[in-house]
């Protein structure tokens, strides 16, 4: 069954994308976890996500248009990226999970994906 | 007919106590819903009632409500003649089946069904009450009442717990391989209070060996499924000792008989031997855990026929354990009362009363606790009082008519 990870990072994994220093670190964690899920031929999709200074947030509030800067909610973390596998089960994915270096720092979240309801 | 009428209605009733956690499971595993699985198996009963008044009880009626649940679940509207054709050829698969040598403890639906419930994604305080309704089939208010939550509050827990199960991805065909350690402590806490609840209901019941029984063959299989793991060895253990008393627990006149005024003669020695065995067993690895001190509690008890007094300074060794294992209240007033036992009744008073009120004030043992240690501090008039309270939350005739007995002699001196 497919599961989405949904990766949370903190604003300190964040910086760490174009810190001087910290961003090889940062990359090659990612880097790996991902290469790995890639042999295990388990990724359907997946991406990265701009950090959350780049959100924007839209509502239709009485027929108009409310559009914020930033993301929906403030927390101490943030949505950096997701991926749909395929695997056997719960299991499985909460393997692949423990994995994710946002696991250490933030979080994962898994989410079986829906299924098509019959037409 | 009517004969006809009551064979089915013993048979159904027989199958759904015997089998209940065993049919769910198995028609459960396909989809993992359980709450569906519990429906149609409660249609299926009522189908079973029906029919078999009928038609007969069916050689395997197992088998019999298996196929019932699933066509009443998978096509509501088959007639019961495809049914009926279809149940030679259903009943010879599930002969074949029976016939076959039991590869794997994990086989045993029943016990699979326990490590899913226990699984690390379901809410712990969800796991323990999850296995007793869905595998054990013992109902809701009594699951409630055993773990002090209102009932209301615990029907949501499992609700939510079975649609996390039916949509979260769980798997329920655990590999042999599979670390299922992590999970073990629920499906033990299910285990033992399943025989508890089986014990507690030992007059009521009109077959009482029914769930103390079911507990004792599923403490077995976690034995073989797990060898390198102590406390299901200590699980079976604490249980055979207390199964091995069952003949001594009543007299002739069906008297409550206090352990240590039991005859050991009465003990069942095969299981007292067992027991021991195993705690040794236990013992090897070097990992102490509640259950195993429970059981060694239970066979410090077992030595005093043998050795002619009760070893209470082992006990209370192994009680301080229990406490620092469990913190539980059961174990913090056995605490009490071995500490009075031991001839300090002032320290046990100050230690039952120090455990909290809102848990304690309708607690039955609790007040039995207090009565047994105003009596050792030679204080009747408090004695009796604490008996009073006592006799009051007894809910078994057997146990109030033997404190009703302390009671009147109390009166009677007085």
């Amino acid at each position: 069954m497919q599961f989405m990870l949904i990766l949370n990072e903190t604003s300190e994994d964040f910086a760490q994308r174009n810190h001087p220093e910290q961003a090889q670190t940062y990359w090659g964690g990612w880097n790996a976890f991902i290469g790995a899920m890639a042999q295990a031929g388990v990724i359907v999709k997946g991406d990265g996500l701009m950090a959350p200074h780049a959100a924007t947030t839209l509502r239709l509030r009485d027929g108009k248009r409310v559009v914020e800067d930033g993301p929906f909610a403030d927390t101490k973390e943030q949505l950096g990226g997701y991926f749909v596998i395929e695997v056997p089960d719960l299991d499985a994915a909460l393997d692949w999970a423990a994995r994710a270096p946002s696991a250490r720092t933030g979080s994962v979240e898994l989410r079986p994906i829906l299924p098509m309801p019959p037409a | 007919m009517t004969t006809q009428g009551d064979k089915a209605a013993r048979a159904a009733e027989r199958v759904a106590r015997e089998s209940y956690g065993k049919l769910v499971a198995i028609l459960a595993a396909q989809d993992r819903d359980i709450a569906a699985a519990e429906d149609a198996l409660a249609d299926a009963l009522a189908a079973a009632l029906r029919t078999w008044s009928v038609q007969g009880v069916p050689a395997n009626p197992e088998g019999w409500l298996v196929t019932a649940a699933r066509n009443l679940r998978h096509n509501m509207s088959r007639s019961a003649a495809i049914r009926a054709r279809a149940e030679p050829e259903i009943l010879r698969r599930l002969d074949e089946a029976q016939d076959q040598p039991v590869p794997s403890p994990l086989s045993d639906a029943r016990l699979r069904l326990m490590f899913v419930c226990a699984h690390p994604a379901i809410d712990p305080g969800a796991r323990t009450p999850l296995i007793l309704q869905t595998v054990l089939g013992i109902d809701a208010a009594r699951i409630a009442r055993a773990f002090l939550v209102p009932p209301a509050t615990l029907s949501q827990r499992l609700v939510r717990a079975k649609a996390r199960i039916r949509d979260a991805g769980l798997s329920f065909s655990l590999p042999e391989t599979y670390d299922l350690a992590p999970r073990l402590e629920a499906v033990l806490d299910a285990v033992y209070a399943a025989f508890g609840t089986g014990w507690d209901g030992l007059d009521t019941l009109d077959d009482p060996g029914a769930l103390t029984g079911e507990a004792i063959w599923l403490a077995r299989l976690l034995v073989a499924l797990l060898p390198q793991e102590p406390e299901p060895m200590g699980l079976l253990a604490l249980m055979l000792h207390c199964a091995a008393r069952r003949g001594a627990r009543r007299d002739q006149q069906g008297r409550f008989v206090p352990l240590d005024r039991q005859d050991a003669r009465l003990w069942d020695r095969t299981m007292v031997i067992e027991a021991e065995t195993l705690l040794t067993a236990a013992a090897r690895f070097g990992r102490f855990g509640r259950f195993q001190c429970e059981a060694a509690i239970h066979s410090v008890h077992a030595q005093r026929p043998i050795t002619g007094q009760l070893n209470l300074s082992a006990l209370r060794t192994l009680y301080d354990l229990l406490v620092e294992q469990t913190g539980s209240l059961g174990a913090q007033i056995g605490r009490a009362v071995v500490l009075a036992e031991s001839g300090d009744p002032a320290a046990a008073a100050a230690a039952l009363d120090a455990l909290p009120t809102d848990r304690v004030a309708r607690h039955q043992p609790w007040w039995v606790a207090r009565a047994r240690v105003a009596a050792l501090a030679g204080n009747p008039a408090l004695q009796r009082q604490h008996l009073r309270h006592a006799i009051d939350l007894t809910e078994d005739m057997a146990m109030r008519d033997f404190l009703n007995d302390q009671y009147l002699a109390l009166n009677t001196r007085g």
